[in-house]
């Protein structure tokens, strides 16, 4: 519907809305995150949550421990070689619709930490990452912009068509490919194949 | 506190024929240490945690080191027959130094209030004779350092509980800490 035409009805008193737009509004705007943390970003996240920051405003506060009722991983810190089996678990077990925001450096390509021997090199090797917050850790306040942005991301998804969201195409696989520990490495398909480092210089 | 050397009389007055040197730190916290041979490393430790004058009855902390082989050039001066003629010359001698691994020790008193005192254990290389006697039966507080020494450095400790890998998972094949391990996803990288 024309937005012009939708705005005139709204002031008439008259309001108007698609299906779609309903349930969008609705799931944007009460995200409920799983409950844990790797390392100092869970910190700055639970700072989000508690009173100063508020994370509440914008409907995700509710942090829950079970991964069934959780739509939301916040991925707050370095993933070790050894934790990222669990996390990719923790995440299979999340029902859809769902969304992996990775926060801070470490859970975007491994940060300081990046060559050492048990750190993993972003969580996006594994995890299909709607919004990268960068920073070391980000503060509050970014992790609160990143919220926004998955909620306008929310808010923007059509629920038909080829646009449609992952886990409504009946051909591929709602499972992600756990990774395995193998004697050097974790061995395993990955999602990003061009992630490996010095891969084209 | 006594010195390393005070105390290395008192071992040896105790425990007769036992092995035991005093390392030398030319570093500015010149902190010596003493190496204890594999035979007696456990009495030695039994009497350094029981013995009244000493009773280091805290191991704050166990670490490994790695001494990978090395070549140490040196300049010798040697006597050579040059142009029939004995004279003083310099020489340049390369000398292998062969790689081992070590375990170090620091030992504090609660009782006393003293320490540290560091005490050494190396294995005879890097490869097959990896093996030391396991210090928990001694100091309980050994117990996870020295799992994380078998971790990463690779090192095999006698007598210990519960040796099993604790930082990596159990099927891993490396030992990270080591000076020649090279990361798998550098390994990748190589052409």
């Amino acid at each position: 519907m024309n937005q012009e035409l939708q705005n005139e009805l709204s002031r008439q008193g008259v309001v108007l809305t698609t299906i779609e737009d309903l349930y969008n509004w609705g799931r944007k705007n009460s995200l409920w995150p799983l409950q844990f943390g790797l390392a100092c970003c869970a910190i700055e996240m639970i700072a989000a949550s508690m009173a100063r920051f508020d994370m509440a405003r914008f409907g995700a506060e509710v942090f829950r421990p079970s991964p069934r009722q959780a739509d939301l991983m916040i991925v707050s810190g370095t993933v070790t070689k050894k934790m990222a089996p669990q996390v990719v678990r923790l995440f299979n077990q999340m029902p859809e619709p769902k969304y992996v925001i990775a926060m801070g450096a470490c859970a975007i390509c491994g940060g300081p930490f990046r060559d050492g021997y048990n750190v993993l090199q972003g969580i996006d090797l594994y995890l299909p990452v709607d919004v990268y917050i960068p920073g070391c850790p980000p503060r509050p306040e970014a992790l609160l912009e990143g919220l926004i942005h998955l909620q306008q991301k929310i808010a923007r998804q059509r629920l038909t068509g080829p646009e449609r969201p992952r886990h409504l195409e009946e051909n591929v696989p709602g499972e992600f490919p756990v990774p395995q520990f193998g004697p050097h490495d974790l061995v395993g398909p990955r999602l990003c194949k061009t992630r490996t480092p010095d891969a084209n210089s | 506190m006594q010195t390393p050397e005070q105390i290395k009389d008192r071992i040896l007055a105790a425990l007769p024929g036992a092995h035991l040197e005093v390392i030398p730190n030319g570093s500015p916290a010149n902190q010596p240490s003493l190496l204890l041979d594999h035979g007696q490393a456990r009495e030695i430790a039994k009497f350094l945690r029981d013995d009244p004058e000493l009773r280091f009855d805290y191991a704050s902390n166990v670490t490994g080191v790695d001494w990978p082989e090395k070549v140490v050039k040196e300049k010798v001066k040697v006597r050579k027959i040059i142009d029939g003629v004995e004279q003083e010359a310099v020489e340049l001698v390369e000398r292998k130094t062969p790689g081992f691994l070590e375990a170090v020790y620091h030992l504090y008193s609660m009782a006393l209030g003293h320490g540290p005192l560091i005490i050494r254990l190396r294995t005879g290389n890097r490869t097959d004779s990896v093996a030391l006697p396991s210090l928990t039966p001694v100091w309980r507080s050994c117990e996870f350092q020295e799992r994380e020494i078998f971790d990463l450095f690779g090192i095999t400790f006698k007598g210990h509980p519960d040796l099993r890998r604790i930082l990596m998972w159990d099927n891993f094949a490396d030992h990270p800490m080591r000076k020649d391990y090279v990361p798998a996803n550098e390994q990748e990288a190589k052409p």
